[in-house]
């Protein structure tokens, strides 16, 4: 097959995100615009504010990916967009965009599960894991584990049953007045602490599967706030202790994925992946099973147009094009990934 | 000269292709959005003109204001074919094509904008030709300020949820006619003049009209108000 140039458009959440790939020569150009600065008065992502954002942003951040990467309009290939899961409304702008531009150039468009762009981000990178893998998906809305057996084979091994561990960091920040959103800032508070002066549990550590829950820690982290007036060193204190419950929980967990399924790769990927403390421990974790963490290009942790491109590339190298169709769409706010099997073997 | 126009900003969604004067269209009422219909109706009315998408010399749409996600919806798709085709868009006020749709001489045209408001505006309608009396807010119907010309057609579905209280504000409306929407066809034929005279816009530059720009409340707005952090 000749070369094909894929547009990636991602607007699932607060962040726009466009990107070009060519299936021979890798990502062309991306661009991501993000709104957290326009969301932070406001203490959280306002979904209305969010998708009136990505009206603005689209054809501007389309413009600077084909100038950047030398090409134009006409050279688009085929349109991957994020279809689900995330905010309905944000998503619907991305959709509506996409496969209307992919009728107009009549090229095929490529709806993309949001997740299944992040699980597969690290084979964006210079050495990307071989499969299969175990991935850790940890990001504000989401907390799972998953085998990635090839590209379109997602079996869930477990997930958060309550808040994910980017809402738990969040949340627990908004606790101890760090603002929105307050993750990294409560991971640069836990540097100065001491974890252990204050004891939070690590839940779910010894459930014996490989589900997690966060919410009773933020709980008992509110309990902690509300017992007395804390001084700056014992928020340090408190942050540093429930970074390193929540790092301990996934690390542990993480690691008994790979050995349950005997596979010595794991891709880290989601907001969270970024979190220092958590890279270290499931660094040494995995190097003691001789084993190796895989984690995407910094600045394709967060929410991007490049790893949907990617997905949307994976795709059209694995299949025959599908039909333009007659262009009917549907967003999907809620998506489990694992449907996503079914739907390759079908 | 030949157009498509999109209006989605209420449960009634349309489109419509213009060629010189000749309009055909398609609508529905689709109270849960049209994301499956919308680009299946161009196609069918492609097939039905005998004409192909790369014919088209602009895209026209709804921009408000209007039920958030259907303005959203017209919006993107518009972005998308009229960049996708290089062609310009002209964004054209809902309530305008709402009061051509009716073809009264006098319109006060009201939607239902939810949270106990309506999108209001007032209109002259002369043929195509729609001049602007009252240019559109939003506005609890009990404090919506009447147009000032005498008698005249109350029109759209505010009528329907707060008519006695739009009723109330202009005792001499002469009738009122709920069960109006404004439609694709409208909104071509308002836009086609524009078009004509070169001022349509690039893509990018074609969004939505909300009116209703207050949408959430600040962490300190919340505080002012006694709320919680």
């Amino acid at each position: 097959m000749a070369s094909m140039k894929v547009l990636g458009i991602e607007s699932s959440c607060d962040e726009t995100g466009l990107a070009l790939y060519d299936t021979e020569r890798g990502l062309l150009a991306h661009a991501v615009h993000t709104q957290v600065a326009m969301h932070e008065a406001y203490g959280g992502v306002v979904p209305e504010l969010a998708s009136r954002d990505h009206v603005r942003r689209l054809i501007p951040l389309l413009e600077k990916v084909l100038a950047d990467a030398g090409a134009t309009r006409g050279d688009i290939d085929a349109i991957a967009y994020t279809a689900g899961p995330g905010l309905a409304g944000a998503l619907l702008v991305g959709a509506s965009f996409a496969e209307s531009l992919a009728v107009a150039l009549d090229v095929p468009a490529l709806p993309v599960h949001h997740l299944e762009g992040h699980l597969l981000s690290p084979l964006l990178g210079s050495e990307p894991p071989a499969f299969p893998f175990i991935a850790l998906l940890v990001s504000g809305g989401h907390t799972q584990l998953m085998r990635v057996s090839k590209v379109g084979d997602y079996e869930l091994l477990g997930e958060s049953l309550d808040d994910a561990a980017g809402e738990a960091f969040d949340k627990t920040a908004k606790l101890l007045g760090l603002g929105y959103p307050g993750g990294p800032a409560l991971a640069k508070l836990a540097e100065t602490g001491v974890a252990g002066r204050s004891k939070l549990p690590r839940p779910m550590l010894n459930s014996g599967d490989l589900a997690f829950s966060f919410s009773g820690l933020k709980t008992a982290v509110l309990t902690a706030v509300r017992k007395h007036e804390m001084s700056d060193a014992e928020k340090a204190d408190l942050a540093a202790e429930f970074q390193e419950a929540v790092t301990d929980v996934l690390a542990a967990k993480a690691v008994a994925a790979c050995r349950q399924h005997r596979l010595s790769s794991l891709v880290v990927a989601g907001g969270v992946g970024a979190n220092r403390r958590l890279r270290q421990k499931l660094d040494g974790a995995l190097a003691k099973i001789g084993g190796r963490v895989y984690y995407p290009e910094v600045e394709l942790c967060t929410d991007n147009g490049a790893m949907i491109a990617f997905c949307g590339a994976q795709r059209l190298m694995q299949q025959a094009l599908p039909d333009r169709g007659d262009g009917a769409f549907a967003i999907r706010p809620r998506w489990p990934l694992d449907e996503l099997r079914a739907q390759a073997s079908s | 000269m030949r157009l498509l126009a999109f209006e989605t900003a209420t449960r009634r969604l349309s489109v419509a292709l213009w060629q010189d004067g000749e309009l055909i269209e398609r609508a529905e009422d689709l109270p849960n959005g049209g994301s499956d219909r919308l680009l299946p109706w161009v196609q069918q009315l492609l097939a039905e003109a005998g004409i192909s998408l790369k014919q088209i010399d602009g895209i026209a749409f709804g921009a408000g204001p209007g039920g958030f996600t259907g303005l959203r919806l017209s919006c993107g798709v518009s972005q998308g074919l009229a960049y996708g085709l290089d062609i310009p868009v002209v964004p054209v006020a809902t309530l305008e094509a709402l009061a051509l749709a009716a073809a009264e001489p006098l319109v006060w045209a009201v939607l239902d904008a939810r949270m106990n408001e309506v999108y209001a505006a007032a209109y002259a309608v002369a043929g195509d030709a729609v001049s602007e009396l009252m240019a559109p807010i939003c506005v609890p119907p009990a404090v919506a300020p009447a147009p000032t010309f005498s008698g005249g057609t109350g029109v759209g579905d505010g009528f329907a949820t707060y008519g006695d209280g739009l009723r109330a504000r202009k005792p001499d409306l002469a009738q009122v006619r709920a069960d109006v929407y404004p439609t694709a066809a409208a909104v071509a034929r308002l836009a086609a003049p524009v078009f004509a005279r070169g001022a349509g816009v690039p893509a990018a530059e074609a969004q939505p009209i909300y009116v209703r720009d207050k949408v959430a409340l600040t962490t300190a707005e919340r505080l002012a108000r006694g709320g919680v952090r």
